[in-house]
Order: structure tokens, then C-alpha cells, then sequence
């Protein structure tokens, strides 16, 4: 379960723990991601994934990274965390090279919420979000009262501060993605990178975590880097989208920019989905069998013309003098005037079934 | 939500990870252990009382001299080394389980009980019956040289791990690997054994029972340093082993580095377990079972908990063993790794059951 009501950013409960990070957010200079050879008989060479990225995401930015499956999304964010040794170029977080900082010293600048499902074990959530300060702490791992402190302010921050005391093992998974993002929070880093967090979680859920990153973004100065499918979403609130196509070409920008130029729909566009420049959404793609002309007011017709387009037609609106095939009113009865006979109903279900005879 | 999580108050900001019942559990254990610690020297085949067992323990002179030899001679190296080989074998276990995210990992998983078996084969086999075993003839280099054998084997599976480890980037591979070598092991001495007087082999496997009756004093002064460096090194890596809580690339992320963190984990395993059963042969489920029912009993997987604690429920558990396996009163000895296995499997197998969280903490 989500809790909208206590989402981060809106309910001020920001406290001063958390330091305003530099200015600089996140580079990478002719990156090249992939794969090195297995070294293990002497064979294959370096397979690599994306090329030669100039890629930045700006501090205060929710940055999304869009493609289709096996575009090299996780391979990019692997390699933009360090987990993957890049095969060309280098990524920079505010301005240094992360390969030139000691692991300790890079983990209070940048974290991570992978897609690994974690299995939290006996951890409470507070002990979850608390290993986050491990770069911040000494030698034994002992928490100060200040590293509590920043354990609070971080569930606070996802708005899952009610959470702090629940066996990690039994939240949800969109709670667990709220306390998993917390324990990158408690790193107080100032680039935060996530893969595919919204995968498991329902539609609030997807909504909630996304407008919370974006808040987090913007109130704590952040960069966040997200990948995600959840393409509508993603390009409803993101600030910049880095958009793979399937030539594994990478456009960057504002959403309204890639839409505009086509990205999108080139990157996504498939047999039976086109995606729609002026609403910005995704559609069906179904040859129509024939045109119907539909008589209803403007605030039915959407849902009819959906109904319809399932059933593979194209709806035409009834002029003057022009019988109406379909008709909707207001009331929500739909009439059907079908070769044999009409039908009459306040069912779309009906409605439709009674088309697919035609 | 489980009731005992609901009724735990919520911690006073800033207090330490530690929380009310963690404290009253560790504490019930330690007092727990130094109880059974005095039993454990007091009853065997001839009861001592207890208060002539606290006299010696602290250094005065028993009431009757014979008294005190038994303590000093016999009672107390068995419970000492109950003590030191039960914190060690579930020290390691927490650090293999840990380590390979692995409920069934044990200390032994990576093959050095197999290498110290074989090591001890080779020297039974091979020297023809030098080796006294646990059946008491301890006479000239015979206990000398299983000990020594036994660790041999032990650090020669240790070194080969550890190399491989080099090479090997993920852990479940490790894993595997090291069950191979054991299975190895086991097989060359099970060859070994085809060829040996019957005797012989008869001595084998009464080592392989397992015994903490064995060890005499110029055992301990090898075993309890080296057993304690493993522990303290032990403590001195809770950080790290909770890092690695989430898996060794979200450890990666936060800045540790898991390389050396699992080299050190596998040296100190390694150690620990290859001293154990040098001494004691291989001590079986102690150090699968212990860092389970530590985990449930004190509710959490954060080491600075759990290594603590899996030390005390270790020596604990031992001691009841030591007790077990010389029912007082009685002459007889049970083998050592009877009880642990057969009185304490239901034992266990119960506890987990009833918790309704059982394994959960163990891939964590």
C-alpha cells in the first residue's frame, strides 16, 4: 500500500539532515557500455552495448531512460553505477571520474536501487534504510545519533516513515521499493540511479514512487536516473528522457522534444501499437473493417469509439439525414441497428458482442 | 505484522540498533553458558559438587585432591574446548551463510572438513595406526599427528579456495565448487579406506564422530588462540557482512569492497573451522543449526547482533552436547556427532517450525 497523502516534497517534512548537493549531476563522455570477452579460453571479443554516449542528467532533474527490452537499459545504468566497467569512455558524478574515487568515497555521492529482488530476511525496514550509511560509518558500522537521524529523515522522505518498525520481509513490494529507495537516500547521495523500480507495483503504486522521485528531484536538488516501461508515465513527468531506440541510437530531451520528433513513436511503434504524437499515448493498431456512423454526445464517445475500434471499427459521425448505425445517449443506453433487427442495451459488453456478429 | 513486532516500542532517537529483547536474550545466553559451563565441569561418570568445581575454577585447592585433578585434567579442557569449538563452528557458520546467501551453508561447505578428513585418512592409512584417534591411545605422536594432519588437509582445501576465489566472480559458483572438492575429498578417503586394516579404518571413523573429550592442555594452548583470533576477527567484519546483507551488488554500490570482504570471510571460516576440527574431528550441524536459531531468537540478521549472539547459543549448545555425550552418572560415551544430529535435529526442526519466520533471515 502506498500512501499518497504523506508523499515527500508536498508535506514539507524535509529536514535539515540532508546537505544541498553540488551542482553538476551526471556525465558520461563517449561512453561505451557492453560486455568484455569471456576470458575464459582466450575467445570472443568485447560485445559492446551502447556507443559513444554523450549523455548528461541534470541536478534537480528527473532523468527517465526508455527502450524497448534488450536495449541495454541496465547495462548503461550497471555501468553508470560502476558495477560494469565501461568498454570505452568515462561517467562523471558532479564533475569527477568514478573510477578515480575510492568506493567508500563514491558511494556518499551516488546510489543505487537495482532490480535485484531483495530478500530482506530479519531486517526490520529501519535496519534495511540504516545499512545505507555504511559509507558513512566507522570502522564497527556503529550508527551515531546523527546517522539515525538520517535512517528517519530518509523513510520520511518516501513517505514510509510509518514503515520504520515492519519486518522488511513483509511489506509489499511497492512498500519495498519506497524503504529500498530510502536506503539509497540514507547513502545522501547526490545522484541517485534506479532500475526499473516500478516493476512489480500497481498502477497508484507506479504513479506514487514515480511523482516522488521526481519530487525528491526537484526539492533535494537530486539527480535521478530511472529506468522504466512504464513509457505513458514516464513521459508524462519526467523532466529529460534518454530514449534508446531499437538501432540502439540514443536520443536525449525533454518528453514533448522526442515525441515531436518521432523518437518515440520509431522506438516503440509495432505491429499492433502506434503511438499517437498528439496525445501522447499509446493506441491498438487495428486495420478497420468498415466504417460505422455513431450518433452520441462528446462526453460517450470515447469510450464507444474504443469499444468499436476493439471490434475493428472505424466510427464516422452520423450527419443529417444520415441514419446512425450506433447510438449512445446520455443516459448511457446504446441502440444498435444491426441488419437483423435492434438491439438495445447499457452494456458495452452486449454492445460488442453483438457487432462481432456483423 | 507478528504481535511481538506491533508491541515493540518504538526506539528513542538515536538509541542504538540494539533493542530491549536483543539485550535480554544475549544476557539469558551468557548466563545461560557460564551455568552449564560449571554443570559441564561438574557431572561426567563421577560428579564433582559444584561448589568444589567453583573452588577450583577459581584457584583454590579442592577439598580433595583427586577432585581437583579431575577437574583440572579432564573436566576442564572437555568444556573448554565445548565452549571455543561450539562459538567457532557457529560463528562460521553465520559467515558461510552470509557470505553465500545460503540457508544450507555450513562451515563445512567449502570442503575443509573433508580435507582435514583426508588429511587424517592419509595419516591413519598410511602410518598404519599411529594415529590414537579418540579411542585413547594417545601415546607418542599419534594425537600430535591427526591434529597436525587434520590441519594440513583443512589449509590445503583452504588455499585452493581461496585461489579459486580469485578467479570466481559469483558466489553460488564458489559454492559449488567448494562441494565438488569436498565430495573429492570424500572419495579419495573413502579409496584409501578400501585399503586400509580394518582397525585402522575403525579408528577413522570413530574421528569422524567427533569428540570434545580428546583435547588436553597442550591442545588448548594451539586451539584457544587460534579460535579466538577467528572470533575476533569475526567481530571485527560485522560491518562488512552487513553490507553484504542485500547481495554483493548493492554491497559493491555502497562502497565495500567484496573481494576482500569475502577473502577475509573465507580465511576466518576457514580457520575457525579447520582448528575445530582438527581438534574435535568434524563437529557436525552445530554450525548449520546455531546461526539459524540465533537469527530467530534474536530476531534480526544485523551481525553486531547475531555474531555476538551466535557465539554465546554456540558454546551454549556445545556444552549441552559435552553433557549428552557422557550421560552422568554413566560410563558411557555416546559419539559426539550422534548427539548433535540425532537429539538435535527434532530439537531444531521444531524451533524453526514453530517460528513462523523459520529460514527467512538466512538469504538475507
Amino acid at each position: 500500500m502506498t500512501d499518497l497523502t504523506t508523499a515527500p516534497g508536498r508535506s514539507g517534512t524535509t529536514t535539515a539532515a540532508h546537505t544541498p548537493p553540488e551542482p553538476g549531476g551526471l556525465t558520461t563522455d563517449c561512453l561505451t557500455v557492453g560486455y568484455r570477452a569471456r576470458a575464459v579460453w582466450g575467445r570472443g571479443r568485447p560485445r559492446a552495448v551502447l556507443e559513444d554516449l554523450d549523455l548528461h542528467a541534470a541536478a534537480g532533474e528527473l532523468t527517465v531512460l526508455l527502450g524497448p527490452n534488450g536495449a541495454g537499459k541496465s547495462t548503461l545504468l550497471r555501468t553508470l553505477c560502476g558495477l560494469l566497467p565501461p568498454l570505452f569512455g568515462g561517467v562523471r558524478v558532479g564533475g569527477r571520474h568514478i573510477t578515480e574515487e575510492p568506493p567508500a568515497a563514491l558511494a556518499r555521492r551516488l546510489a543505487v536501487v537495482l532490480t535485484d529482488r531483495v530478500d530482506a530476511g530479519l531486517l526490520s525496514a529501519r535496519e534495511l534504510v540504516a545499512l545505507g550509511r555504511h559509507p558513512h560509518t566507522g570502522f564497527t558500522g556503529r550508527l551515531t545519533p546523527s546517522d539515525h537521524e538520517t535512517v528517519r529523515w530518509a523513510l520520511a522522505a518516501v513517505g514510509a516513515g510509518h514503515l520504520a518498525e515492519r519486518p522488511a520481509a513483509e511489506l509489499s513490494d511497492g512498500e519495498r521499493q519506497r524503504v529500498l529507495t530510502a536506503r539509497a537516500l540514507a547513502q545522501e547521495p547526490d545522484v541517485v540511479l534506479l532500475d526499473e523500480p516500478t516493476a512489480f507495483l500497481d498502477v497508484p503504486s507506479r504513479v506514487s514512487l514515480t511523482v516522488l522521485l521526481r519530487d525528491l528531484a526537484r526539492d533535494k536538488g537530486l539527480t535521478v536516473v530511472v529506468s522504466t516501461h512504464d513509457l505513458e508515465l514516464a513521459l508524462r513527468v519526467a523532466d529529460a528522457v534518454w530514449l534508446v531506440d531499437r538501432s540502439s541510437h540514443v536520443h536525449t530531451g525533454a518528453p514533448e522534444d522526442l515525441i515531436a520528433s518521432g523518437a518515440v513513436a520509431a522506438a516503440f511503434d509495432a505491429d499492433h501499437l502506434a503511438f499517437d504524437a498528439v496525445s501522447g499515448s499509446f493506441g491498438l493498431r487495428r486495420p478497420a473493417r468498415t466504417t460505422v456512423a455513431v450518433d452520441a454526445p462528446a462526453d460517450r464517445l470515447p469510450l464507444l469509439e474504443r469499444a468499436l475500434a476493439r471490434e475493428g471499427l472505424a466510427v464516422r459521425r452520423a450527419g443529417l439525414g444520415d441514419d446512425p448505425q450506433v447510438a449512445a445517449d446520455a443516459d448511457g443506453n446504446l441502440t444498435l441497428h444491426g441488419a437483423d433487427g435492434v438491439v438495445r442495451t447499457r452494456s458495452f459488453h452486449e454492445l460488442t458482442r453483438a457487432v462481432r456478429t456483423w | 505484522m507478528t504481535a511481538q513486532t506491533a508491541v515493540r516500542p518504538a526506539p528513542v532517537p538515536g538509541t542504538p540498533v540494539m533493542g530491549r529483547r536483543r539485550l535480554w536474550v544475549l544476557a539469558a545466553l551468557a548466563a545461560g553458558t557460564a551455568a552449564l559451563f560449571v554443570l559441564t565441569v561438574a557431572l561426567g561418570s563421577y560428579p564433582v559438587p559444584l561448589g568444589e568445581v567453583v573452588r577450583v575454577l577459581f584457584g583454590g585447592a579442592g577439598a580433595d585432591p583427586r577432585w581437583a585433578v579431575l577437574v583440572e585434567e579432564v573436566r576442564l579442557p572437555r568444556a573448554l574446548t565445548a565452549v571455543s569449538v561450539g562459538a567457532a563452528l557457529a560463528v562460521a557458520g553465520v559467515q558461510m551463510q552470509t557470505l553465500f546467501r545460503n540457508a544450507l551453508a555450513d562451515p563445512f561447505s567449502l570442503g575443509v572438513s573433508s580435507g582435514a578428513s583426508m588429511g587424517v585418512a592419509a595419516v591413519v592409512v598410511g602410518t598404519g595406526g599411529v594415529a590414537g584417534g579418540f579411542t585413547g591411545d594417545l601415546a607418542g605422536l599419534g594425537r600430535v599427528g591427526v591434529v597436525l594432519a587434520a590441519a594440513f588437509g583443512a589449509g590445503c582445501v583452504l588455499a585452493l579456495v581461496l585461489l579459486l576465489s580469485r578467479w570466481v566472480r559469483s558466489a553460488v559458483t564458489l559454492l559449488v565448487i567448494g562441494v565438488v572438492i569436498g565430495s573429492a575429498a570424500t572419495a579419495g578417503v573413502s579409496v584409501m579406506l578400501v585399503y586400509a586394516r580394518p582397525e585402522l579404518a575403525q579408528q577413522f571413523v570413530m574421528w569422524g564422530l567427533g569428540s570434545f573429550s580428546a583435547t588436553t592442555w597442550p591442545d588448548l594452548a594451539v586451539m584457544l588462540p587460534v579460535i579466538g583470533t577467528g572470533l575476533a576477527a569475526a567481530l571485527l567484519t560485522t560491518k562488512r557482512l552487513n553490507a553484504l546483507l542485500l547481495g554483493e551488488d548493492y554491497a559493491r554500490t555502497m562502497g565495500l569492497n567484496v573481494r576482500r570482504s569475502r577473502e577475509l570471510a573465507l580465511l576466518g571460516t576457514s580457520v575457525l573451522a579447520g582448528a575445530a576440527t582438527a581438534f574435535c574431528g568434524p563437529v557436525a550441524f552445530l554450525g548449520l543449526a546455531v546461526p539459524h536459531l540465533t537469527r530467530v531468537a534474536l530476531g534480526t540478521s544485523d551481525h553486531r547482533v547475531l555474531v555476538p549472539g551466535a557465539m554465546l547459543a554456540g558454546a551454549f549448545l556445545a556444552l549441552v552436547c559435552a553433557l549428552l555425550s557422557q550421560p552422568p552418572g554413566t560410563d558411557a560415551v555416546l559419539p559426539l556427532n550422534a548427539i548433535t544430529s540425532l537429539f538435535g535435529a527434532p530439537v531444531v526442526i521444531a524451533f524453526l517450525v514453530r517460528s513462523r519466520r523459520g529460514l527467512q533471515g538466512v538469504t538475507s
